[in-house]
């Protein structure tokens, strides 16, 4: 008998009784299409990672506001900006490793052109902001520097914005909008970097400060919310960090032993421990989903078993006919192959379902790849093998005397 | 002249079943020679051994002691899958209740024992149409056992057994489920068959069965106790044996 003859006798066998079939398989379906579906969320958020990282730009280190103490207490992070425009010089003008810089400050507000109109981050920064983030022009120009000095009424779109305030036809470059009754004037729009990133708008540093935050109690004229900056070298992370750290403190006058009023952080290496933190969480759904792959196998095994009991004289039959041993071990272990390879399909099927539906529903990116697919199918085909031996041996090993006068 | 080789020698076979530590003796040293050709009874009360005679016949167990030799080869030394490939091709079995799969129709029960034999299913399925045709139930092909009078499933069975040309067919009671008028039938079945050259080893405890082919062997409590062939019956027949 062969392998394909044997798959014919399965399938003949298992269409004779598809609800039970079906059920036995459900525990594989089940753990299949969960498997899959953690792999596309998982990878689907490793995506959006990757995103992240890349649209940060490679070697960029950040400088946030640290703890200030006021009094004697101690405020949270950020209460206070204690990083300033000449921060930014000082940090450009005598950190040698450090190509570019730029201070940001930033809110969300309302923008508005003609009838359309949209939420989004208003970012008030300089022209160094693109430089370190190695983020080009897709059409217009940058700010000029009497438009940076003379809070100048221009700005530049992200490519979300500029694509939910203009039709598309129309050119963004020259237009006027509003944001916060400010007319301002369009004179670029970004590249797109990713969904994340690209619902922005930029201003230069004083146009924010001046018409938009200008009272704000937490601001001097001269402070910014936070500086990112460009580290010429990979190599050079780590010293560049360093003498940021020094000259920061020197200049904010930080008495040696106590905390820093600033942090100095490198986001690409804090998302990719992200990322491995993810990949840890994943891993650890897929082994739950494992486990209901483990409770299929079983209730496969065990439907396997009845089944070699009820058939019994068939059994005994196909031996005195003159089926070996091993004609009858493959014909039952081919059903619990095909019962486990259909179960893995239908499960990745659903799989796909249900992570598209996820993502539609909450917004995730989920992406499904061959390899998740792969291993399901790898897993079913190992589960069918594992718990279809013992019955397939067992009915092997009937004596087919005994076999044929079973009622 | 040398005489021709036997389908079939029982040499001093005995068969010991050992159930819950007691030795039971259901066949004890039993010889006979089966040629090809013949029609043989095998007669006895339930218990004599019929079955177990029948099935180190049939492949399917091994004596404790002697030795079955088919075409002069000891069983005994065959490897397991040899014998069922065997089983497959030289030996048909039909049964008391029939033994069709419940779940095939009766063509592919009939081409059943060709799956072992490695037949492709289109001979297969050929050669089950002309074993069916044999036993006139080529109308019945699609049909299950289950839409089948017991006759008609019985005859399914008989070109089950044929299909791979056995050597011989093995006939386990297979009237004893029958009504007479169709057991009469099924038997003409046999005679034709053995007059075609087939050789046929049929069980039963019916006498009436018995007197219908020309050799009759008869055991008691597992021992050979006769062993007669009606030469006066079908004198026309004397010459082959």
């Amino acid at each position: 008998m062969t392998m394909l003859q044997g798959f014919q006798i399965a399938l003949h066998a298992l269409r004779l009784n598809p609800l039970r079939s079906f059920l036995t398989m459900l525990g594989i379906v089940i753990g299949v299409a969960s498997i899959v579906t953690v792999f596309a969320i998982g990878s689907g958020a490793q995506l959006r990672l990757q995103e992240q990282i890349r649209s940060i730009g490679a070697n960029v280190l950040m400088i946030t506001p640290g703890a200030v103490y006021q009094g004697g207490v101690r405020l949270k992070d950020g209460s206070k900006l204690t990083m300033t425009e000449s921060d930014v010089q000082a940090i450009l003008e005598q950190i040698p490793e450090i190509q570019a810089a730029a201070g940001s400050i930033a809110g969300t507000a309302q923008v508005i052109h003609e009838s359309k109109n949209w939420n989004t981050t208003i970012n008030g920064t300089t022209t160094g902001h693109f430089m370190v983030r190695d983020w080009q022009l897709a059409t217009g120009r940058y700010f000029s520097g009497a438009e940076e000095a003379g809070a100048g009424k221009v700005v530049i779109l992200g490519s979300t914005v500029a694509r939910e305030l203009f039709a598309p036809g129309d050119d963004p470059i020259g237009a006027q909008i509003r944001i916060m009754k400010v007319p301002l004037e369009v004179v670029g729009v970004l590249d797109r970097k990713g969904p994340a990133q690209d619902d922005v708008a930029f201003v230069p540093l004083s146009t924010a400060k001046l018409r938009f935050l200008g009272s704000a109690s937490n601001i001097n004229r001269d402070s910014v919310a936070y500086i990112i900056a460009k580290v010429a070298a990979d190599g050079q992370m780590a010293g560049a960090r360093t003498e940021i750290e020094n000259l920061l403190r020197q200049r904010h006058r930080v008495p040696a032993g106590q905390d820093d009023d600033f942090k100095v952080q490198d986001p690409a290496a804090a998302m990719e421990a992200q990322q491995g933190a993810i990949r840890t969480v994943a891993l650890l759904l897929v082994a739950i989903a494992s486990v209901s792959l483990l409770v299929g196998g079983i209730s496969i095994m065990n439907v396997m078993i009845v089944s070699v009991t009820e058939r019994t004289r068939e059994i005994g039959i196909r031996r005195a006919l003159g089926g070996r041993m091993r004609d009858i071990r493959l014909q039952f272990l081919c059903e619990a192959l095909v019962l486990c390879l259909l179960g893995g399909a239908i499960g990745v099927a659903g799989g796909i379902t249900l992570s598209m539906t996820v993502a539609r529903m909450a917004g995730w990116i989920t992406s499904i790849d061959g390899e998740a697919i792969g291993l399901a199918l790898v897993f079913s085909i190992a589960t069918g093998l594992i718990f279809g031996f013992y019955p397939a041996h067992k009915a092997s090993r009937l004596s087919p005397i005994d076999a044929l006068k079973t009622e | 002249m040398t005489a021709p080789l036997p389908l079939i020698s029982l040499r001093s076979v005995s068969k010991t079943y050992r159930t819950d530590g007691v030795a039971v003796a259901a066949v004890r040293n039993v010889s006979f020679d089966i040629a090809q050709g013949e029609i043989v009874a095998v007669m006895g009360p339930s218990g004599s051994g019929k079955s177990t005679l029948m099935n180190m016949i049939g492949l399917l167990d091994l004596p404790s002691e002697g030795a079955v030799y088919l075409e002069g080869a000891n069983v005994a030394e065959l490897s397991e899958d040899r014998r069922s490939l065997l089983r497959a091709r030289s030996i048909g079995f039909v049964f008391q209740s029939y033994n069709l799969l419940a779940r095939h129709n009766a063509i592919e029960n009939v081409a059943l024992p060709l799956v072992y034999c490695g037949v492709g299913r289109k001979a297969r399925l050929a050669r089950a149409e002309t074993s069916l045709q044999a036993v006139g139930m080529l109308h019945r092909a699609h049909h299950f056992p289950r839409q089948l009078s017991g006759g008609e499933q019985q005859r399914v069975a008989i070109a089950r057994a044929l299909i791979a040309s056995p050597l011989i067919v093995l006939a386990d009671e297979p009237t004893g489920a029958l009504d007479s008028r169709t057991g009469a039938e099924i038997l003409a079945l046999f005679a034709a068959l053995n007059r075609d050259g087939q050789t046929i080893v049929m069980i039963t405890h019916d006498p009436g069965i018995a007197t219908q082919c020309r050799r009759t062997i008869r055991l008691h409590d597992g021992e050979l106790v006769s062993d007669e062939t009606l030469f006066q019956l079908l004198p026309k027949r004397s010459a082959v044996s």
